[in-house]
């Protein structure tokens, strides 16, 4: 897939938010997991970040694969079973930089949807054992990458800048799919919000908690990460008022009243 | 199979999402829910010159099987490759919430998913990956509580988002003609190149991604023929069982080790998958 932006966002704001904390060992370079503390609550970093060195050639540039997605269940279960006792869970909190799941024939051979399905199961796990899960995406977010990290998050929060991307497949191979051109894809993406590419459109559907507007979003200022402190802050805080543990609050967009029609359609029938 | 037997058996595969819940569920229980009368369909097809269908190619059938209180989500694979967008994947999504909750008041419905499709509409793009992600969010609610069976029959095969879906289901049923993977073929190719992955090779496609091999390497749990008798029967069997109290997407541990057993040097032959990922004892 094309990329003209530093692949590297994942890593810089996990350092940044994570400031001394060390990077607990037993991950693929590709996986970087780190504890920290938001205001006195434990919390745990997770993002998926390039590794040119990856022996899956398909997986070098921030892609999940294989040993991305497995890995990724591992750093979220070794959380859950850490905090088993505990009264109070730590925070999970996803750090979204993923340009596409990983394409390749190794990777289907050993079934990278079950290495996918493993990290969202356990992001779920999570979520319904009761650790706020936070997803904040500070670049790309597509498709099968951000379904196994980030989307079953309590609430998901964004960096209001022009390289924060949620879509579910890369323009060329969409258009070949569907059989467009790119420039009839364009045209649909402009007037179409579900199938548009930016974060101001994707705001309009209702699955964003938040956007955090920044000054860098590939390199931030102290201001910066001030502010998305503050907002993971007051998604805590947000996660811990709320009774539900489901995903029910992202089903309140001005474009998602299709997703509202079809479950009171269900309800109202399903006693018969 | 033997000719009579070929010759005697009513094919599952050949059967349309509706019929196909029908065959599933026992006689006289099928009740569909959000139908085609319901007026709901895709707001977003029409404004891209695509028709839109009255169920948006789900069926969600209320009914039991062997007397279990069961929902049916079954997917047309003949309306847009069985693609899911805003309203058919709140179906699956909506009833999947409903029946956690029936589970919480004590009614104990169970859920069976037949996938048939390519996974995110790309017309209803981020509505349809949004959806997709409710469908996993209420399998791994769900299946707490009682099993949620995925039946992958084909011809279309489950791939995308919903080839998660399947990897969450407590149980995954296939046939020979069903195949399973994340990244369509004609996706990899084009992001990947011919070499890596030949679209129109369809020997090679299913040797790695056909429903034998993920049967034979533990990536689905039971493998059928394509006969609508057996299929219902395994599905009886299976969704008659407690929950599972451990699931395939939790075993992190087991594939890492598997997997750094591996050359990844080399592109794998499907004997080599069958040699690392088989004998899941």
């Amino acid at each position: 897939m094309s990329d003209t932006q530093t692949p590297a966002r994942g890593e810089t704001w996990l350092a940044a938010l994570g400031g001394k904390a060390p990077r607990l060992p037993g991950y693929p370079r590709s996986v970087q997991v780190a504890d920290f503390e938001i205001g006195g609550r434990a919390a745990r970093l997770i993002a998926v970040v390039p590794d040119a060195s990856s022996t899956f050639p398909r997986a070098r540039n921030g892609e999940v694969g294989l040993l991305e997605g497995w890995s990724l269940a591992q750093a979220v279960h070794e959380a859950i079973a850490a905090d088993r006792d505990a009264p109070e869970k730590r925070a999970i909190i996803a750090i979204v930089d993923t340009p596409s799941q990983a394409y390749g024939r190794r990777e289907e051979a050993f079934g990278i949807h079950q290495a996918l399905a493993s990290a969202a199961a356990a992001y779920a796990t999570a979520r319904l054992q009761g650790h706020p899960v936070i997803a904040l995406l500070v670049g790309k977010a597509m498709s099968g990458a951000f379904l196994a990290h980030g989307y079953q998050a309590n609430r998901i929060l964004a960096l209001a800048d022009p390289g924060v991307q949620v879509h579910a497949m890369g323009k060329e191979a969409a258009a070949r799919i569907t059989l467009r051109s790119v420039e009839d894809l364009e045209a649909f993406a402009a007037t179409v919000p579900p199938m548009a590419y930016d974060i101001d459109s994707y705001a309009t559907l209702g699955l964003l908690w938040r956007t955090i507007p920044v000054q860098h979003a590939a390199a931030p200022t102290p201001t910066d990460l001030s502010t998305v402190l503050a907002a993971l802050h007051d998604a805590l805080a947000d996660i811990d008022a709320d009774p539900h543990r489901d995903l029910r609050g992202r089903l309140g967009g001005e474009n998602r009243g299709a997703s509202r029609q079809v479950r009171a359609v269900l309800a109202s029938q399903w006693q018969g | 199979m033997t000719r009579a037997a070929l010759l005697s058996r009513e094919s599952f595969v050949e059967l349309g999402a509706r019929a196909r819940a029908q065959a599933l569920l026992d006689p006289g229980t099928f009740r569909e829910l959000a139908g085609p009368f319901d007026g709901l369909t895709s707001p977003w097809l029409k404004r891209q010159g695509v028709v839109p269908q009255g169920d948006d190619g789900v069926v969600v059938a209320l009914g039991t099987i062997d007397g279990h209180p069961t929902v049916v989500l079954a997917i047309e694979g003949a309306f847009q490759g069985g693609s899911l967008g805003e309203v058919g994947g709140a179906k699956i999504a909506g009833a999947l919430e409903l029946a956690a909750e029936d589970n919480r008041r004590g009614v104990p419905t169970r859920a069976v998913i037949l996938f048939e499709t390519g996974g995110v509409r790309l017309q209803e793009a981020n509505l349809g990956l949004a959806s997709i992600a409710e469908v996993h969010a209420a399998i791994v609610d769900l299946r707490r509580y009682q099993p949620v069976i995925g039946v992958i029959a084909g011809q279309v095969g489950c791939f995308g988002g919903m080839s998660i879906a399947a990897g969450l289901c407590s149980e995954l049923v296939v046939t020979r003609e069903a195949r399973l993977g994340l990244n369509g073929p004609a996706v990899i190719e084009q992001e990947a190149g011919i070499a890596e992955y030949d679209s129109r090779d369809r020997p090679f496609i299913w040797s790695f991604t056909g429903g034998e091999q993920r049967f034979a390497t533990g990536l689905a749990d039971r493998f059928v023929n394509d006969d609508t008798t057996a299929i219902r029967d395994v599905v009886a069997e299976l969704i008659a069982r407690p929950p599972r109290s451990a699931h395939r997407s939790e075993r992190y541990t087991d594939y890492l080790r598997r997997l750094g057993r591996y050359d990844a040097s080399k592109q794998p032959t499907p004997d080599a998958v069958r040699d690392l990922l088989g004998d899941q004892t």
